[in-house]
Order: structure tokens, then sequence, then C-alpha cells
């Protein structure tokens, strides 16, 4: 039972929910159940379906000439088996353009300081840009109540189970959002360096962030995330007299496996290196 | 485990076919996933197994093309087999290479009955 509203979803269930807001909604196969609560007047319940996509399809009859030989049928389909996830991304990308936001893909093991990093970040350039937040988390509301402490707008997604945030969960969250124009909108992703990788959100950047206690050779360990970032973040760099950590062979790894990486290093505890990561939010909201 | 949400979306594309198609269900399947699609076969398997039930998928025959992670040198030219995305170049011991194939994450083709 969703602890929320008490309606008859599992605690599995994706949950969207803006910060200040008790209506939420769960995603249910693609579908939107959506609960408004107010004065006691019971649920009022609304279902929305996601457009469904037809991908462009080529039927060949391999069995003989006859397209019925046999009741059997081949197709060739060739077909990107994310095709729906690429798809909604892209559509979420265009609105990110068109309303010149900068959306960041924030990714990275737990505890790796993705949301401290943020709280910084709010804290430090609210004044200069409007920031948005959509936290993903498979349960609690704590890491959007910490960032709504800062006074960001802020959707918490659940995941449940799920071990990655996907386009549909990110447009959805959008809509709750309505950023603004020329915005930063940080995602930040469920923490696992393994699965968010393979789902494109729409994100115009995506940003890796490892911490000095976790080991050095984490780019040959989990390749496939620093693949696929812009910028890889070392967090927590005033650790460094404490751990074993090599920052020089930590790049040299992420660069054999991306040589397009960028990276900053920084510690969003003391504040060093903070003054790079601005700049580079900077520059790169201007590229949009 | 992403590996769910790839077989759910396998499952989609095919319920969807065989709706359009008007079959009942699909006799054969052609995957071809690439060797660095980030994709674990084990967790493939098992997730197959658990989601296919009452689908047009459950008796399916799953016929899998692991293609093979290629890379070519920025620095010499030289195109090689790339098992990792951190392959060193055979000829020049460079990694500033790009793939050219392992990527892949497809549905070939489907035989609906």
């Amino acid at each position: 039972m969703c602890t929320t509203c008490g309606c008859g979803q599992s605690d599995d269930a994706i949950t969207i929910q803006l910060v200040g807001e008790e209506e939420h909604l769960h995603l249910v196969d693609g579908e939107v159940h959506s609960h408004h609560h107010g004065h006691g007047h019971g649920h009022g319940h609304s279902h929305e379906h996601e457009d469904h996509h037809h991908g462009h399809v080529h039927s060949h009859v391999r069995d003989g000439g006859s397209p019925h030989s046999g009741d059997k049928k081949v197709l060739q389909l060739e077909l990107d088996i994310l095709q729906k996830n690429q798809l909604l991304a892209e559509r979420n990308r265009g609105y990110f353009e068109a309303k010149h936001i900068l959306a960041l893909n924030l990714v990275s093991s737990p505890g790796a300081g993705k949301t401290s990093l943020l709280e910084r970040t709010l804290r430090d350039l609210q004044e200069e840009f409007p920031f948005y937040v959509i936290e993903g988390d498979q349960q609690t509301m704590n890491d959007a109540n910490r960032i709504a402490a800062t006074g960001a707008p802020v959707v918490q997604i659940n995941t449940g189970k799920g071990c990655h945030l996907d386009s549909s969960m990110i447009s959805h969250a959008v809509r709750k959002l309505d950023p603004c124009v020329s915005s930063i909108l940080a995602i930040e992703n469920v923490g696992n360096l393994v699965c968010p990788a393979l789902f494109d959100l729409g994100e115009g950047r995506r940003v890796v962030i490892i911490s000095v206690p976790e080991g050095d050779d984490k780019p040959v360990k989990y390749p496939d995330m620093f693949y696929s970032a812009h910028l890889c973040l070392i967090n927590k760099i005033d650790l460094l007299p404490y751990v074993q950590f090599d920052v020089d062979k930590a790049k040299s790894y992420a660069r054999q496996v991306n040589h397009h990486l960028e990276f900053i290093e920084l510690s969003a505890t003391t504040g060093q290196g903070m003054e790079q990561w601005y700049a580079w939010l900077r520059d790169n909201r201007i590229a949009q | 485990m992403h590996e769910l949400s790839i077989v759910l979306s396998i499952i989609d594309i095919a319920e969807e076919q065989a709706a359009l198609n008007g079959a009942r269900h699909v006799e054969e399947i052609e995957l071809e996933i690439g060797q660095l699609a980030g994709v674990e076969w084990d967790a493939l398997d098992f997730a197959w197994e658990a989601a296919t039930k009452n689908t047009v998928l459950e008796k399916s025959s799953r016929k899998l093309t692991i293609v093979d992670g290629r890379a070519r040198c920025l620095e010499c030219g030289q195109a090689f087999s790339a098992p990792t995305l951190f392959t060193e170049c055979p000829s020049c011991g460079s990694f500033f290479s790009d793939l050219l194939s392992g990527k892949e994450l497809r549905v070939k083709s489907l035989t609906l009955v």
C-alpha cells in the first residue's frame, strides 16, 4: 500500500511527488494514476496514457513466398530494444533545448556525495541561476527534503525496486516542476554505477561523481558509466591524506575508457574546487 | 538488474507486433546484443524466464547473437577486437579509439504464429 495516500499501490510502485504538495503520481506500466487529496471528499482519480510510438517496420516473408504458408510470418524488425526510452528521451531533450535549460544527469555509486554537492551548489548559485531538482531514490523523500531546505523546487521520484530513472519518469516529473527558461535542472539518479548508464533521460550533460574513499580503479571496474559521461567530478578530495587514492591513476583509467571526459577535483564539504565546477556550469549553460 | 527493464522492453515490442499482425504467439525471436552493451547474460536469462510468463514470448525460442566489440585506433588507424571499453590498440598501444561495434541492443526478427 502507498504509505503517502493509502491507495492500493504497493511500495514497489513508482511514485513522483513535488515537495510541498500532497498530490502525487503513480506510474504503473507507463500509465499514470494521479491522486488529488482535498478536504475529505475522497480521491479524484485520473488516468493518462503515454503516446504509443510505432517503429517503422519492414515485413519480409522468408518461408517460400506466400505470406501465410504454414501460418508463419517472419518480421525483420531491426528495432532498438530501448527505443521507447530513447524516443521519450529525445522529446525531453527537445523541450530542454527549446527552453534553454541545462539538464544534468548526475550519476554515482551510493554515498559519493551527489546530494551534498547539490546542496552546496544550490546555496552558492541560486541567486545567479534558477535551479530545479529531480531526486531519484528507491525509497524515502529524504534527499528531496534536504534539497527543499535550500529553497529550490524539487520532485522526488521513488522507483520502488527500480535501479535507475528512465525518460518517462523524467517527462512526468518535469511537468510537475515546470522549470522556467534558462534554468538548470539537476537530475540526481539512483545511486548505482551500472544500470543508469543505459538509460538516456534526455539530459544535455551526464556527470559521473566518484569520491576518493571509493578506490581509484572505479572507472575500469564500472566502465559503462564513464564511457557515457561528459564530466567526472572527483569528490571528497579533503580526505586524500587519509585514503589510498591516486588521482592521476583514476584519471588515466577513466581516459582509457573515454578520452573525451573532463575532470574536476573538489570537496563539497570544504568548498575546495567548487569554483571550477561553477565555471563549468556557466560555460555549459551558455552552450545550451 | 537493468536486464529486467531490457526484457520488459523486448516483451513490449513482441506484444505490439503480435497484436498488429494478429498472431497468437512468437515462435522465435532473434536478438542482437553487443558484448559492450552492458548486459549481463545470466541476469538476462533470469529476467527472461521470470518476465516472459503469460506473454507472447513465453514459449518462444530465443536466438541471441552476441556482437563482438571492435574499435578503431585514433592514433594509427588500426581496427582491432575490443572485448572491454578500455582495450589498448594492439599495434601502437594507444587507448585513443572509437568503438565500431559492440553496443548493439536490437530485436532483429520475430517469427509469428
